[in-house]
């Protein structure tokens, strides 16, 4: 059996405005070079399950970051922390663009990654990742996992989300997969609807897989929402779309 | 996040957190995903002192038939309340 090693650890990086925040990076032992994978944690916080999935961006053979969205808020507990940050009605798109590029860029100047970086998150995460590829042409491939207020109704404007993501679809810069829960309601299938209109309309590279008997965060083996086929079907997908825009 | 359902209040008061007790500043009412109950959404309540860190929070997630028991509770404890405070300032001129 081959000897399989990684290293995963805490480091400060440069943030929005150049702040520093703190973030959680996994590889695998070696020279390299890896291609990258940013991660954008969701609402629930920047906790255990996120650890985990950078790992597993390691274990496939990824040089992962997950950053903190919620440093500014204080140290704590995840929950707690997340809490914090629910009340405050999450974080401002604007802070989290630069959170997350000084994430990729962070990972770009590693000597282990090599050319391509891509880019995912789930729940809020999603609706991020999405927005963050639209607002920047430096990751090579991004995945959606049930965004949350992609699709933003019209009552819904608050100042920290002025924008709703899906009116910046023209913008968005890589190819885009998306894996939706026919039973969630946030994102509804409706607005799934929409937004794969949109990437249409404007001639997106993208994919969309739509399962049943899932709904919003059918891959968090610790919530009664886990969907054991649906979530391993998704992870195939993932891997599989990372493998053809990363390599190289 | 995802649903944005989120009521905050001021709150005078106390809470106690994995900390100990704290002065609570303000309760955040929201629906939204759980971090413990084994629910898909849940009414979570967070007893916060926000000029405190994070760990100031007294936090509850319950079912929605939950929180609609706890608000018939709440209602009934503050009608007799109101009933026993209105009560004192008869007693008191009487006592005078």
């Amino acid at each position: 059996m081959a000897y399989e090693s990684m290293i995963a650890e805490s480091v400060t990086i440069p943030g929005n405005n150049h702040e520093p925040i703190s973030a959680y990076a996994a590889r695998p032992m070696g020279p390299g070079p890896f291609p990258g994978v940013v991660l954008i944690h969701h609402l629930p916080g920047w906790g255990e399950f996120y650890r985990e999935m950078t790992r597993k961006f390691a274990h496939h053979g990824y040089a992962a970051i997950s950053h903190n969205l919620y440093h500014r808020l204080g140290e704590g507990h995840a929950d707690d922390v997340a809490a914090k940050a629910r009340a405050e009605g999450g974080v401002a798109d604007d802070q989290m663009v630069g959170d997350t590029e000084g994430a990729v860029e962070w990972l770009r100047a590693q000597p282990y990654v090599g050319s391509k970086v891509g880019l995912i998150g789930s729940c809020s995460g999603g609706r991020q990742a999405f927005l963050y590829a639209c607002r920047r042409d430096n990751v090579d491939a991004v995945v959606e996992l049930w965004g949350g207020r992609v699709v933003q109704a019209e009552d819904d404007r608050p100042a920290k989300q002025p924008i709703p993501p899906i009116s910046l679809t023209k913008d968005l810069s890589c190819p885009l997969l998306g894996l939706f829960g026919n039973d969630d309601r946030a994102p509804s299938p409706e607005q799934v609807d929409q937004h794969e209109a949109e990437l249409k309309a404007h001639n997106k590279d993208y994919a969309f897989h739509r399962y049943d008997g899932a709904g919003h965060g059918f891959f968090y083996y610790h919530r009664p929402m886990y969907r054991v086929e649906q979530a391993m079907d998704g992870w195939e997908k993932i891997f599989a779309f990372f493998s053809k825009h990363l390599a190289g | 996040m995802c649903t944005s359902i989120v009521e905050v209040v001021r709150a005078e008061g106390a809470g106690k957190s994995m900390d100990g007790w704290f002065p609570v500043s303000h309760a955040v009412v929201s629906y939204d995903h759980p971090n413990h109950a084994l629910l898909d959404d849940a009414i979570i309540i967070d007893f916060v002192n926000q000029d405190r860190g994070p760990g100031a929070r007294a936090a509850v997630e319950l079912t929605l038939e939950s929180a609609k028991a706890l608000q018939g509770a709440l209602a009934r404890a503050i009608a007799a309340a109101e009933a026993e405070e209105n009560e004192l300032p008869r007693l008191r001129a009487t006592a005078a």
